[in-house]
């Protein structure tokens, strides 16, 4: 049986602005004026995180994990997520979420997140300094910075087959979830002089499988860091995907993955598409090509395009759910509203661009790039295109583009703001959550899957969540009503 | 033509001889551009005014 496709999605943030221009610097302040908010800022537990374990038994060659940077600020959000500096950019990781719907609720509560740190950092420094904020991935200028998905994995799946199922998806699957990027940064695509291409991040990917995220990116990642019982979970980190303003393409990119992923759980490798002959390059060149005519090789020695591909993935996973109900990944409606909502995405950006330019990223800010640029009848590569490109991601919502293209919501913005206090109450992210926004200062210390506490006296405590699936609501409702505070919490769970 | 416009037309002075026969892709495509004109009007109300010095200015480090 395929394992419940437990999914988070972490996110990097462009930054700009701030009192010295230093990232690192502006990013410290938006994370810490957030946290301030908080009754205290909880650190991060390092003692789990092992990012250079490969999940390949053998590395050929010399690989390069990325450093862990232990010093610099960090949060852990009541509903369970992780506000902290990574590199140079504040980053928003979700809380572990139990469907697509729900990640992606948890995503735009990130989105919440950043907007107040942004407001809380600016109340104290003057308008020349302010800090602005974008959820994009990359710069324009050859820097790329990652929006990440972790799904739940069965251990005993052979990463050789990760491999072979997922490949074909992530290289083609940026033709319904693509945000979209005017003109090019690397030599290689610069040579091409593309207008725009389908892809943030496409351009930026120079290998098929490995250990490195910040240099030699791989379309498949093998970090082998599970955050839970190595012995029965992997964790797939895609390093792969653009960040969408979309919440629909949000929704499509975690559901279609996930389904996938299920699929190959449970009926292994038969249905799957033979992969692209030369997958680094097929990704690069579907991404310069938005009339979506252009064919790559498949191992099967066969021509297609991104879009047969993508057309051959969803009748596998249609019917997969069909066949099985798809239970890991959602209940029944939200499989068939995930379904249809690639489905009509893949058609539309074929047959009827304004019919998805509500949902599909690149569709919509193609949309107004080419609009504002036969309006003034601007050069391809005019600064106020790429602008309008980067205004596209702006968090703030005065200035976001992508607020103002008429993207289809998903959730409330009701039920988003309560998002970013209370957790999802069916992974383990309740149970952290619950910890954080009750026990605020017997907290000392969180991480995926551990709670560490100090109670002032004694040794502290670490209560391990090695389970993903455990530490929910109804599993611990009852614990934490009877647990005024956290010495009750640890008599009960240690008694 | 603009929202306002539109509903203001008096009906009243319509003949028959107005009524033509349009298509259904004709006017969904009139419509399609009346909503990206009114959106590129919003677009020029919040785009950064010098948008040459905000994109050089956009430099990042890299990260994952």
């Amino acid at each position: 049986m395929a394992l419940p496709k437990v999914v988070g999605i972490e996110t990097e943030f462009g930054i700009r602005g701030g009192p010295d221009g230093d990232p690192v610097t502006s990013s410290t302040l938006v994370v810490t004026a957030y946290a301030r908010r908080m009754a205290a800022p909880i650190a991060w537990d390092f003692d789990d995180e092992s990012p250079g374990r490969d999940a390949r038994d053998l590395v050929a060659g010399p690989s390069y994990a990325p450093v862990i940077e232990t010093h610099l600020a960090n949060a852990v959000l009541p509903n369970g997520a992780r506000f902290y500096v990574d590199h140079a950019h504040p980053e928003y990781s979700s809380p572990e979420c139990r469907t697509p719907l729900q990640a992606v609720l948890y995503d735009q509560a990130g989105e919440n997140v950043l907007r107040h740190a942004m407001a809380e950092a600016n109340a104290e420094l003057p308008p020349a300094q302010h800090i602005g904020l974008y959820k994009n991935n990359s710069d324009g200028k050859g820097n790329s910075y990652g929006c990440h998905e972790n799904y739940l994995v069965r251990r005993d799946v052979a990463f050789r087959d990760l491999v072979v199922a997922m490949v074909p998806h992530f290289v083609s699957r940026q033709v319904v979830v693509g945000a979209g990027k005017v003109g090019a940064e690397l030599e290689h695509t610069r040579a091409a002089r593309p207008a725009f291409q389908l892809s943030q991040r496409a351009e930026f990917f120079e290998e098929v499988v490995g250990l490195e995220t910040t240099l030699r990116r791989p379309i498949i990642n093998t970090r082998d860091e599970p955050h839970g019982d190595p012995s029965r979970f992997r964790r797939l980190h895609v390093i792969i995907g653009d960040a969408n303003l979309s919440p629909v393409a949000t929704a499509v990119k975690l559901g279609a993955t996930a389904l996938l992923l299920a699929a190959l759980e449970d009926e292994g490798l038969g249905a799957f598409p033979s992969p692209p002959r030369e997958p680094v390059a097929a990704l690069r060149s579907l991404a310069l090509d938005p009339t979506l005519t252009a064919t790559i090789e498949l191992e099967s020695g066969v021509a297609w395009t991104a879009w047969d591909l993508q057309d051959c993935l969803w009748h596998l996973a249609s019917d997969y759910a069909e066949r099985t109900g798809a239970p890991a990944v959602a209940e029944p409606d939200e499989v068939a509203f995930l379904l249809v909502q690639w489905r009509e995405m893949l058609d539309g950006v074929r047959d009827d661009h304004e019919a998805v330019a509500d949902r599909v990223d690149w569709v919509a800010k193609r949309r107004i790039v080419d609009g504002y640029r036969a309006r003034y009848d601007l050069a391809p590569t005019d600064a106020r295109l790429q602008a309008i490109d980067l205004q596209y991601h702006d968090v703030d919502p005065a200035r976001s583009l992508a607020a103002r293209v008429g993207l289809r919501a998903l959730h409330a913005s009701g039920d988003i703001a309560r998002a970013v206090s209370s957790p999802p109450d069916s992974t383990r992210a309740f149970f952290r959550g619950q910890c954080v926004a009750r026990y605020p200062d017997d907290v000392v210390a969180a991480n995926w899957d551990s709670v560490v506490f100090d109670l002032g006296t004694g040794p502290l405590h670490k209560v391990p969540t090695a389970d993903p699936l455990r530490g929910t609501a109804a599993l611990t409702a009852d614990l934490f009503a009877n647990a005024p505070h956290a010495r009750d919490l640890l008599a009960a769970l240690e008694g | 033509m603009s929202e306002q416009e539109r509903i203001q037309r008096p009906k009243a002075t319509r003949s028959r001889e107005d009524v033509v026969e349009v298509r259904p892709e004709a006017s969904r495509a009139d419509q399609l551009k009346a909503d990206l004109d009114d959106l590129l009007d919003e677009i020029d109300d919040v785009l950064e005014e010098n948008a040459e010095e905000f994109v050089r200015n956009y430099i990042q480090k890299g990260g994952q």
